[in-house]
């Protein structure tokens, strides 16, 4: 018997789902089933009607091509997204959203791309790409372990605070050692490998959040993150 | 002329061979002293120089236009699996080319990564280029899949005959439009295969595969039953039984095919082609069969996420035990995200006898997403691949691996049985 189903919505797979961001779709909904609840797998792409009665949103990286053809899109439900960061929705976005999350993106040559300022950050894009595998210390969630890889810098702002301190990599910026951003229920990261798989404090966080905000309470069942631990510790002996 | 770099060249091929060093070291020190050693010798070929280039398949299908060539009565220069650089290229040449740096050869087919083939094509225009895919493989060096396809557009720019391209990758067939000098000659699928190969915007499963391309193809794949596979050209079917295994393969056999005909144009011998076709071997990896304790041994290397899902989908699990070994060293790419972009439904009847390598809990993690059994994990390759034998000594074995793990495996294979060694 299910404990309830929650819908999971992953914004632009086709066009935004590179470097493995499926894996944190699929994290989500099998975590979801193992603590006793039933995940319903919904997608948005550009030019779809958005849906209603979402209780968990989900975006990904992309390639700069990828970007541009989403980008009237994100603008055109943008402000149905900020009401739903506002009521505490709880959404994970990686890279490129991440990106277009926050007020702006400017790119090496000048041009200012609009993001939808859920998140109070900005990013500027340089020649230097950031490569390499990432461990960051987040008090909220522990030790984050992923990997990065983008040119675009972000820089946060006073509305938001930074998902982690790097003690290997870059992070957001090759300059103050922050990784991510949170915001309300809104995380928001450069790591992919894919992110939750290996951060199953993140994916839990954010089941969690969607189950109270839904039914008032979440009731997980304990599960075994051995193998997820192992996978932590070998890749944080791996060089960057 | 400048023959004096070429016996330096040869002097120091010939210390590294002995004291069994790398290959690449004759080839840097020839490119350092005489930098024109390298256009000389291939300039002039009677039939030009071939670059094949793309994300998978260039191993096998280099191959394949060596022997289709030699096949029809050509002498082909070729560089070796594992020498897929400029370097790579240069040493292999000192091992051919007489004392006067002059090449005895029709024709030159050589296997370059992308990277490498950009360097290699301004210093050697190649008279035909073969450009097969553009997949998600070593993001981590290239940066983008747009930004490799900016690599195959420059190779296809220094082209001076014709351009070969897989119609049925997006990002290639574009390539087209970038071209103003060379002719351009398409190879391609049957509208009813083209959901077997996803290309690199295909890959999420439940995302509906592009319709198929319109565009015209010297050679189409038509068919494929198990290892049988049938070839559309000139408005003719041919069926042709392969020892090549996998679909993926049998796909570039079609582009094999393609640059071949495109080589020798009306010249070429149809029946001989086909036959020569037929008893091509599979490359290093590419699906090869070994035999342990009198059970066969398939090694088939897998480096991104379409060579995974196509490596699952072209050997059955049923009746095989598998292991799976996956590195991050430099060759194999350091970001472990493509794991996630393979479905491994496939092996969940049968499950995973062993999961190995450096990121062996990765994989495993990625396993039991899939709700897919692990039943030993060990990241050390030598011990699972000593437990992997010992726990499935009377069953047929296949082993899934990445590059430097697939070097590891061979190296222990190589003590228990005959593998090809590859330098
Ligand atoms: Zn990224």
């Amino acid at each position: 018997m299910s404990k309830g189903t929650l819908n999971i919505l992953q914004l632009y797979p086709r066009e935004m789902n590179i470097y493995g961001d499926w894996g944190n779709v699929l994290v989500l909904k099998q975590r979801l089933a193992w603590h006793g609840y039933t995940a319903n797998i919904l997608e948005h792409s550009a030019g779809d009607t958005f849906p209603e009665d979402i209780d968990l949103i989900i975006g990904g990286g992309g390639q700069d091509s990828g970007q541009l053809v989403i980008q009237q899109d994100l603008q055109a439900i943008a402000p149905k997204l900020r009401e739903l960061a506002e009521d505490g929705l709880p959404m994970l976005v990686i890279c490129g959203l991440y990106q277009l999350f926050g007020n702006f993106f400017k790119t090496h040559d000048g041009t200012v791309i609009p993001g939808i300022g859920i998140l109070d950050l900005e990013t500027h894009g340089t020649n230097e790409r950031l490569i390499g595998n990432v461990v960051a210390d987040s008090e909220e969630f522990g030790e984050i372990h992923g990997y990065e890889n983008h040119s675009g810098q972000t820089r946060l702002g006073p509305g938001v605070r930074p998902l982690g301190t790097v003690t290997k990599g870059a992070g957001n910026n090759s300059q103050d050692g922050h990784e991510g951003a949170r915001h309300l229920n809104v995380v928001a990261s450069y790591l992919h490998g894919s992110l939750l798989p290996k951060n199953p404090a993140i994916a839990d966080f954010l089941l969690r959040k969607a189950a109270e905000r839904k039914f008032g309470a979440f009731e997980p069942a304990d599960l075994d993150d051995s193998l997820a631990d192992l996978a932590r510790r070998h890749a944080g002996a791996r060089p960057r | 002329m400048f023959p004096f770099s070429v016996l330096v060249g040869k002097a120091v091929r010939r210390i590294s061979r002995l004291r069994g060093g790398g290959s690449a070291l004759p080839g840097l020190v020839v490119e350092k002293i005489d930098p024109g050693f390298m256009g000389r010798a291939l300039t002039g070929l009677p039939h030009g120089v071939v670059v094949i280039s793309g994300t998978n398949g260039k191993t096998t299908t280099t191959k394949m236009v060596v022997e289709l060539l030699q096949g029809q009565g050509l002498t082909v220069f070729t560089n070796r699996t594992g020498s897929n650089f400029t370097r790579g290229v240069a040493a292999a040449l000192l091992g051919e080319v007489n004392w006067r740096g002059r090449l005895k050869a029709d024709i030159a087919v050589l296997e370059l990564d992308e990277a490498h083939a950009v360097h290699f094509v301004k210093l050697v225009p190649p008279t035909h280029c073969l450009l097969l895919n553009v997949l998600r493989d070593q993001l981590d060096r290239f940066g983008e899949i747009d930004q490799t396809t900016r690599l195959l557009e420059q190779i296809a720019a220094k082209t001076t005959g014709t351009v070969v391209l897989n119609r049925e990758d997006p990002r290639v067939a574009g390539i087209a439009s970038t071209v103003h000098d060379a002719e351009i000659t398409y190879f391609g699928l049957d509208a009813s295969l083209r959901s077997t190969f996803p290309n690199d915007d295909e890959l999420r499963g439940d995302i509906g595969v592009a319709p198929p391309s319109s565009l015209p193809a010297d050679v189409i794949l038509e068919h494929v039953d198990g290892n049988t596979a049938m070839f559309l050209t000139d408005g003719e079917s041919t069926s042709v039984d392969l020892r090549l295994r996998g679909v993926y393969n049998i796909f570039n056999a079609a582009a094999a095919l393609a640059m071949a005909r495109t080589v020798l144009g009306g010249a070429i011998n149809r029946a001989a082609l086909f036959a020569s076709l037929a008893t091509v071997e599979p490359a290093f990896g590419r699906g090869e069969s070994l035999v342990v304790d009198g059970k066969p041994l398939e090694l088939v290397l897998v480096k991104n996420p379409s060579g995974f899902r196509l490596g699952l989908k072209s050997f059955d699990a049923a009746g095989y035990a598998t292991m799976i070994a996956i590195n991050d060293n430099y060759a194999d790419g350091r970001d472990m995200s493509w794991l996630w972009d393979v479905d491994f439904d496939s092996l969940g009847l049968a499950g995973v006898d062993m999961v190995s390598g450096v990121r062996a809990y990765d994989m495993a993690l990625r396993l039991k997403y899939d709700d897919v059994d692990v039943r030993a994990v060990e990241p050390d390759t030598t011990a699972a691949l000593k437990a992997f034998i010992s726990a499935t000594h009377d069953q047929p074995k296949r082993i899934f691996c990445t590059y430097t793990a697939m070097l590891a495996v061979r190296r222990d294979l190589s003590k228990i049985t005959t593998v090809e060694v590859v330098s």
